[in-house]
């Protein structure tokens, strides 16, 4: 397939990792932001190849897995009132909260869809004018254009029953509380091509800066993935901490001016709490003020909200890099991806998720759940 | 009788005590699904020929092996590229059978019509049955008809049974994999389920995707003309291949390590899976079957499979091995090693 293919070639990987291995003299820890990058490395089982200098730790970018539970509880008590069409990305659905989940809303009788743009949960509402449609705007920065203009286009249409739940998230606020917790072990970042290909790499200099810490925007193909974790050991080596671009068939240094300037009037820049990792100042989009009447948190009353998580979970620590997933004592006992304990165990770029999907194999026998006899 | 099943009696701790109610995961073929026979169907029916769990049973009659099978079908929309419902159920139903070695003679066919329903609609289904089962050489010989309010249903749905002869000497089953054994595709992986996804409101791709669904009768009869001593049959519908596979390492206790280089699939077909970041071992297929055949006959199986029509592109895709029994792995494009695990409820298109 064009434009894939070229860069899944075996050969031209194998030249990657050995050059890899012979650059990194000494060990190395970096961090790859994007969950998109965790499936893709794990999927096709580049943390196996790599030299034992070079440590992968799993990044807090899967949308669905930050997503703070209060945020899901929310969406669980709209998506059951009767007269809500509530739409959804897919894998959000699985996602638990404190009791249940949206399939079980659905199983229920709540009018629970599953769409593939937020352009569609528009469409919904303008054929549905009775009933009160609403979409679960999730995401990184990528999926934040479609969003904004779900909301640009239902105030042009005139549509009163069309509402979004918001709960955006923000990277280079992450990678800011990642390098200024105590616990930080991360040298260097492989920073999202797709949040890059939208906002650009203008944001990530000062970072790189002020942490003194590689960041080298990366693709997700495995020859961009691989070309990223070379230039960060590269850089390491060299002791240079600057911001690169090892994806520039999609990402310039501007980025997307077009779609940022949509995002500034349709969202304001709000604390948000992060599923597992807790507040972060400044991390988040909401709906700003002028488009205040499409926030479905505002629409709708929901009763206080008194969110549980499981206490056997740790995915907290795997989102902040302290813990691999399987070292998780709950992982592929208590927590498997059909009993998911966290968001990270759900979506299929969760850590988790990726590690018992693609990883089990490879873990200790006492790790590994029984099939059944 | 929902009151009467006691929850916290199951032999398995997950995960049906969690959803009191089904949901759309458990008819989606994966663990789920997996699940609800297990724990739920057979314990409440408890009968030997069931517990072998294959597409299609063998009970003895009359001094001879018969293969019976059943199968409904709920597809929507009712036409998509390449096919429709009433073809589908036709080839659906034959190839239950054909997957036990058996030759598919009799169908039946129950129609659950929606008020409401074109006349023509179900005219255009019938034909297409009655063709599709010309084409299979099975005789349609019993049918019904209910109709149901509008609103409580979906246009049509289709409930069919098969029967088929297992000619003498034929043993197939999933419990027969036996390492060493080759593991082999009848062809790309993906088709029906791309298909009719594309066609599904919201989602439009500029080249069109044509389901595979294809009656496999006379693909197995080359096959086991070529290579009698097959172990296993399967046709990877929903839950696809991967799920297929697991089922298999699962019944037999051995490992299965796939060569995904090896694994083909149309390029309009991977296109579509990266779009929606699925994987194509997850996707239905209705004209494609998996062989396990021992290393020896493993050229021959191979050399007939392509030689008839609907094999032209089979392959072998992998081995089954002695080592992680009840799992697959398959060795990744660049080199790597992956699990490829069962699906656990419905494919879901990821966020970006």
């Amino acid at each position: 397939m064009k434009y894939l293919d070229e860069f899944r070639d075996p050969a031209a990987a194998q030249a990657l990792f050995q050059e890899i291995a012979r650059t990194a003299r000494r060990p190395w820890v970096m961090m790859e932001v994007c969950g998109g990058q965790t499936h893709s490395i794990i999927r096709n089982g580049i943390d196996q190849l790599l030299p034992p200098t070079v440590e992968l730790i799993h990044g807090p970018g899967c949308p669905v897995c930050v997503t703070p539970l209060e945020m899901i509880d929310k969406a669980l008590a709209i998506a059951a009132r009767p007269g809500v069409i509530f739409c959804s990305f897919g894998d959000m659905l699985r996602v638990p909260g404190s009791a249940g989940d949206l399939f079980g809303v659905k199983s229920e009788g709540g009018d629970v869809r599953i769409v593939y743009s937020p352009l569609d949960a528009v469409k919904i509402a303008r054929d549905n004018p009775h009933k009160e449609v609403v979409f679960f705007g999730i995401g990184f920065e990528t999926t934040a254009p479609a969003n904004a203009m779900a909301v640009v286009q239902a105030r042009q249409l005139g549509l009163k029953n069309f509402s979004m739940l918001v709960s955006h998230v923000l990277v280079p606020p992450a990678i800011e509380a990642i390098m200024s917790s105590r616990h930080n072990r991360v040298q260097a970042f492989l920073a999202a091509g797709h949040v890059c290909s939208v906002m650009g790499y203008w944001q990530y200099g000062p970072l790189a800066e002020k942490y003194h810490v590689p960041i080298v925007v990366t693709g997700f193909e495995p020859l961009d993935v691989l070309e990223g974790i070379r230039r960060a050991v590269k850089q390491l080596e060299e002791g240079r901490a600057e911001v690169e671009n090892a994806y520039p068939r999609a990402v310039r240094y501007e980025g997307n001016q077009p779609a940022q300037k949509m995002l500034a009037e349709v969202f304001t820049v709000t604390d948000r709490t992060w599923r597992g990792i807790g507040v972060i100042p400044a991390s988040g989009w909401a709906l700003s003020e002028a488009y205040a009447e499409f926030d479905a948190a505002r629409r709708f009353t929901v009763e206080a909200i008194r969110t549980q998580e499981s206490p056997l979970c740790h995915s907290g620590e795997v989102l902040q890099g302290l813990l691999k997933p399987n070292q998780c004592p709950a992982f592929g006992k208590e927590c498997t991806p059909q009993k998911p304990l966290g968001a990270t165990m759900v979506s299929s770029e969760g850590a988790c998720a990726a590690y018992y999907r693609y990883g089990r194999f490879a873990m200790p026998e006492s790790l590994q759940p029984l099939a059944p006899a | 009788m929902t009151n009467d099943l006691n929850f916290e009696a199951w032999s398995c701790p997950l995960p049906l005590r969690d959803h009191p109610n089904i949901l759309l995961g458990h008819g989606g073929g994966g663990q789920l699904s997996a699940d609800l026979v297990k724990h739920l169907f057979l314990p409440a029916f408890g009968d030997d020929a069931l517990d072998r769990l294959g597409d299609s049973s063998v009970v003895e009659l009359a001094g001879g092996r018969i293969a019976v099978s059943t199968d409904s079908f709920v597809v929507r929309p009712l036409f998509f590229p390449g096919g429709d419902i009433g073809e589908l159920a036709v080839n659906g139903t034959v190839n239950d059978l054909a997957m036990s070695g058996a030759r598919p003679l009799y169908l039946t066919a129950g129609f659950i019509l929606e008020e409401g329903l074109p006349l023509t609609q179900l005219g255009r289904i019938a034909e297409s049955m009655a063709a599709a089962a010309r084409a299979a050489g099975v005789r349609l010989v019993a049918g019904d008809t209910k109709v149901v309010d509008r609103g409580h249903g979906d246009g049509v749905f289709i409930n069919t049974a098969g029967l088929g002869l297992l000619p003498p000497g034929v043993d197939i089953g999933p419990q027969r994999a036996r390492p060493g054994d080759a593991v082999l595709l009848s062809g790309t992986l993906g088709d029906h389920g791309m298909a009719v996804m594309s066609v599904r409101e919201g989602l439009q791709f500029e080249s069109p995707i044509v389901s595979d669904t294809a009656p496999l009768n006379g693909l197995v009869a080359a096959l086991l003309a070529a290579a009698p001593d097959v172990h296993v049959l399967r046709d990877p519908t929903r839950g696809g291949l991967a799920s297929t596979l697991n089922e298999i390492a699962q019944a037999a206790r051995v490992g299965v390590a796939l060569d995904e280089r090896a694994i083909p699939v149309n390029p309009a077909v991977q296109s579509a899976c990266e779009l929606l970041g699925m994987d194509p071992l997850y996707v239905a297929n209705e004209g494609k079957l998996v062989a396990f055949v021992p290393a020896a006959q493993a050229d021959a199986a191979l050399a007939a499979l392509r030689a008839h029509p609907l094999g032209a592109r089979a392959a072998l895709i992998g081995r089954v091995v002695a080592e992680h029994p009840g799992l697959v792995t398959a060795r990744t494009g660049i080199g790597g090693t992956r699990v490829v695990d069962m699906q656990i409820g419905e494919q879901l298109p990821r966020i970006c």
